[in-house]
């Protein structure tokens, strides 16, 4: 056994009271669980609850919103399987850059409309139902762009900061709403929340939009200019790395020093000593990590925190020493006594540059496999999980798309989109396609027909054939014999063919007439099927010769019907008995041979019919009408003979 | 592709279709209604693109397709016509026949009339599949093949065809007031004439052999001779109601049942046709050999011309593009009008330049420059 990593999340199941026993099925997805009786020897007396629970594991899959990220999630899937395998890994980079982008703005277009939801509900449940998933989203979006940062990217040193500082940026907005607000006041400067505003834009290295503020403040205080000013050259002199310019690593570097000597200078000279927000500003600069962390409430989070250090301690941080910086920030950043939160250790992982590590939390921290099924597929296409193999399935990114399919089957209307992330696990995407297909439920002939071309795509003959002879089944429930022969001739199940003609046959004996002519007179080769459906069609032709007059033909066709054995024992007394209008016209139609031949097959019947047991007493009377029948049948073949063997000798002298 | 805008709309669209708009203005669509199927609750929704002309919303969401309203719908909605400006008729997967009416000025839908249950089997419900109507007359065709007509301003049923068909009827038309066509899942055309009170079609056209199921079908706007239909190997043919019982021509068009197919209203020279395989196709025939130059790239000509049935005497420039079947001076260009996408598009309505689409992939394309 294995160690748990975390302890199982209980549900209570609302009937089940204390002392009941509760029995359970496993679905793809969900468990069914019912009350049941602990002892079954001891005679059902006690009324159990007739309820039947169905337990969800992903409540997620049923939001409107959250289906427009399945599907919009579903394109972009199927879109990077199809990348040419035989590009070089170089370059393919921007492509799954790219496809990591496109992603994110899902979640982030997802993440908007349940915002805009959110506010405008009234129901305070379901506000908060969706302010939860809006905070599930942005966690996912906040690990999907670090992701992208450290491992798709996979940035070097120098522009490996200016991608965090992006990242940091995009999940700091708050500041862009707080400078609106004070710029729109009477007088910006006097704010309260302004220095605030200017030492967030410092924080996050956004310096140009920092200098602009300072602006007001430094029209408004004549007096100290001087020292504005030089904060401002500080300001506008940080050099920055350019990762498409010709500058080097190491030059960079020298610069960045030599402007951190400056700052470090002006600090020591006490040259804003009178200023203690100019004051603040240059020791953030400078990197003093005890400023930073008097600032807590405008960072918020530890890993901004790092980044600021980093930016003004380490600009040219290599990927490799990250997770030093990450560890020692986030310990000195949370309390001693607050534990560390699941995105914490998610995010401390992705720096330690630990992916399954980040995988796996994830995974234990979200009740849904989208996130990790789809980041897990756009790692492995980049290289980067090739050397793990989980102990059970055949690797970790089939094992999450399945889980993720799986999840998608059990849904009545996404399942269609689950199809095409099975078809994308080599291993065992096909066998879960082939045990799931089988199950949808088809309530119409379209839907049918959409299950089946997914089934005849994919050459999956065997479940064709059962869903073919579901519908067929359906079809002879409701007495719609020619569409239940549709699909059986689809299905080429000669068997129920076979059955279905046989239903015909009956239909036949007993009315008559044929139904479904438009079906049976256009068989055309489908007709081979089966030996019955073939009778059925022949036979038919033979009632369609006889109509139009053609008695030769018609009388060709009977007689072949037995004589090749194509039509049932069973059903030769009426074919003879067909014969009979044919034998009794004015002119002769069976040749001598013919007659013969008929004679012969009438003799056969009756001989194979007085082997078997003789009938009992009640059918005494049916009996004397066969009798009657066979007598009717021997005279007129036998009248016959003689005009054929009259007629024939005349014609031959 | 500039032109085209995608929506995810949280259910898989079974039909979408254009409210009409009047003939004496020139204006061009600007409302549509979806069906979803597939779904729990099964909603009809009315959507509006917010062109020049119409008074509703604000231009600020320029081309993204806006929600009026939705109702519920009892089961999938297997087909949807407008009856009139606005009344909409549904048909669904539990046999009945909905009329929803639109209140314009209060953006509502409501049912105003309803027959449960007029597909039936002998003990069970069957789903109704089609629905064509020319106003007050509604048919509805079904899996339990029957031909059921209705009026509008009546409650009863008027009349019904039992056992008009064997198989599974998909799809119904008007050729005349007074005919119609239904095609079937054993790859037959019938022809239905409801001046005769016979229970059995006035013509039966079919695909030679194969028994191709046909899904869909459609008659030319001027020409009503001329229908064309799709089937299940994808396959577009083109029939000539007067000449022969086999189709005219057939061209190899998608990989998966063709769902839809639709003349231009008002410029049948162009076809559009959708499919399971996640394809919308734009078919132009022209008679002349020299091709308008606009219609470039992305295109296939993959026209097989099966006969070369010289038509019938008459004059030359009288006969559809589409019955020329002289290959050399006719030809057909089909060009693709979706961005690449795996998930079947159901359903598709062309009016004037606009072109509406909706997939099982829950997204509903327009289109509002289309070339025609």
């Amino acid at each position: 056994m294995e160690e748990l990593d975390v302890e199982p999340a209980i549900t209570n199941i609302p009937a089940a009271s204390d002392g009941k026993h509760l029995g359970f099925a496993w679905g793809p997805g969900d468990i069914l669980a019912y009350e049941t009786l602990y002892k079954a020897s001891s005679g059902a007396k006690g009324s159990g609850c007739s309820f039947i629970h169905e337990v969800r594991k992903d409540e997620d899959i049923y939001s409107p919103i959250l289906r427009k990220l399945f599907n919009e999630s579903h394109h972009i899937f199927v879109g990077l399987q199809t990348i040419k395998e035989d590009l070089p890994s170089k370059n393919k980079k921007p492509q799954f850059v790219s496809i990591s982008k496109n992603y994110r703005s899902v979640i982030r277009a997802c993440m908007e409309e349940l915002q805009q939801v959110a506010v405008s509900t009234k129901d305070a449940k379901v506000a908060m139902q969706y302010g939860n998933q809006v905070s599930i989203l942005l966690a996912i979006e906040l690990i999907w762009n670090l992701a992208e940062v450290l491992f798709i990217d996979s940035a070097p040193a120098g522009s490996l900061l200016l991608h965090l500082l992006d990242w940091v940026r995009l999940h700091k907005a708050d500041v862009d709403e707080k400078a609106t607000e004070v710029l729109q006041s009477e007088s910006p400067a006097e704010h309260k929340d302004y220095w605030d505003v200017v030492l967030s834009y410092v924080m996050q290295g956004r310096l140009e939009e920092s200098r602009q503020m300072l602006v007001k403040q430094a029209t408004l205080h004549p007096a100290p200019r001087s020292m504005y000013k030089l904060m401002d050259t500080l300001l506008s002199k940080m050099p920055f790395y350019n990762p498409g310019g010709n500058q080097t690593l190491t030059e960079y570097d020298v610069k960045w020093r030599h402007w951190h000597e400056e700052v470090d200078r002006c600090l020591q000279d006490n040259s804003f000593a009178s200023n203690k927000h100019l004051e603040i500003i240059c020791r953030i600069l400078v990197g003093d990590e005890d400023t930073l962390l008097e600032h807590k409430e405008l960072l918020g989070t530890w890993y901004h925190f790092l980044v600021t250090r980093l930016l003004f301690s380490h600009p040219t941080v290599q990927p490799t020493e990250l997770h030093y910086y990450a560890q020692s920030c986030m310990t000195m950043f949370l309390d001693s006594r607050s534990v560390p939160e699941p995105l914490d250790n998610i995010l401390l992982a992705a720096f330690e540059f630990d992916i399954h590590q980040v995988i796996k939390e994830c995974s234990i921290a979200l009740n849904n496999w989208w996130f990790v099924a789809h980041l897990t597929d756009l790692l492995d296409h980049c290289k980067l999980l090739q050397s793990h193999n989980v102990h059970f399935g055949s690797n970790l990114r089939e094992f999450l798309l399945l889980e993720y399919a799986s999840g998608l089957f059990t849904h009545h209307s996404l399942w269609q989109l689950a199809v095409d992330y099975f078809d994308h696990c080599p291993d065992l995407g096909r066998v879960y396609l082939e045990l799931q297909i089988e199950r949808v439920p088809l309530n119409t002939e379209r839907k049918a027909l959409k299950v089946l071309r997914i089934c005849e795509q994919r050459q999956m003959s065997e479940q064709v054939r059962s869903i073919c002879k579901i519908m067929a089944m359906r079809a002879l429930k409701n007495n719609r014999l020619g569409s239940a022969l549709s699909w059986s001739i689809r299905a080429k199940d000669a068997a129920f063919a076979t059955l279905i003609s046989e239903r015909f046959l009956q239909d036949y004996c007993a009315r008559g007439t044929f139904s479904d002519l438009d079906l049976i007179d256009n068989l055309g080769p489908a007709m081979l099927l089966s030996d019955r459906l073939t009778f059925l069609g022949k036979y038919r032709e033979f009632h369609r010769l006889y109509g139009e007059k053609r008695f030769g033909e018609a009388a060709k066709l009977l007689l072949s019907l037995m004589t090749a054995k194509i039509a049932p024992r069973s059903f030769w007394m009426t074919l003879l008995t067909d014969a009979l209008p044919l034998l009794e016209q004015k002119e002769v139609i069976f040749s001598a041979g013919q007659t013969y031949e008929l004679m012969f097959c009438l003799e056969e019947l009756t001989s194979s019919l007085s082997s078997v047991a003789p009938a009992t007493d009640g059918t005494m009377q049916d009996e004397d009408i066969e009798q009657t029948k066979v007598e009717l049948l021997r005279l007129a073949l036998a009248r016959n003979l003689a005009m054929a063997i009259v007629k024939e000798g005349t014609v031959s002298t | 592709m500039e032109s085209v805008n995608a929506k995810y709309v949280s259910q898989k669209i079974s039909k979408t279709r254009w409210q009409p708009v009047s003939h004496s203005t020139l204006q061009q669509p600007d409302i549509f209604a979806t069906g979803s199927w597939d779904n729990e609750d099964n909603k009809i929704s009315l959507w509006s693109i917010g062109n020049p002309g119409s008074s509703s919303l604000d231009d600020g969401f320029e081309g993204d397709p806006q929600l009026l309203c939705e109702h519920k719908h009892d089961g999938d909605v297997l087909d949807l016509q407008f009856l009139d400006q606005d009344k909409i008729v549904t048909t669904s997967s539990t046999g009945a026949v909905t009329i929803f009416r639109h209140h314009q000025n209060s953006q509502t839908i409501s049912v105003s009339q309803r027959w449960p249950g007029v597909h039936c089997y002998p003990c069970d419900n069957a789903p109704c599949t089609g629905v064509v109507c020319s106003s007050p007359e509604i048919v509805t065709v079904g899996e339990d093949g029957r031909i059921v007509v209705f009026r509008a301003d009546q409650e009863g049923v008027v009349r019904v065809i039992e056992n008009a068909d064997s198989s599974t009827i998909h799809a119904v038309t008007y050729l005349r007031t007074t005919e119609i066509l239904t095609v079937n899942s054993i790859g037959q055309l019938k022809l239905w004439d409801f001046r005769q009170q016979s229970n059995s079609p006035s013509q039966i056209l079919s695909l030679s052999g194969d028994r191709v199921p046909l899904h869909c079908v459609d008659r030319h706007p001027n020409q009503q001779h001329i229908v064309a239909t799709g089937g299940q190997d994808g396959m577009l043919c083109v029939w000539d109601i007067r000449q022969g019982s086999a189709p005219f021509s057939l061209m190899e068009a998608h990989s998966a049942e063709m769902w839809e197919i639709h003349f231009h209203p008002s410029n049948p020279d162009h076809l559009f046709t959708c499919s399971e395989d996640g394809s919308l196709l734009h078919w132009e025939t022209s008679a002349q050999s020299d091709m308008p130059s606009f219609l470039q790239g992305g295109r296939n000509n993959s026209m097989t011309s099966r006969s070369a049935m010289a038509p019938a005497g008459g004059n030359q420039s009288l006969i559809s593009a589409w019955l020329s079947g002289d290959s050399s001076k006719s030809r057909v260009e089909t060009t693709h009008m979706l961005p690449s996408q795996t998930l079947s598009v159901n359903s598709l309505d062309v009016l004037g330049q606009c072109l509406v689409c909706g997939t099982d992939g829950e997204a509903i394309f327009v289109n509002r420059q289309v070339p025609v």
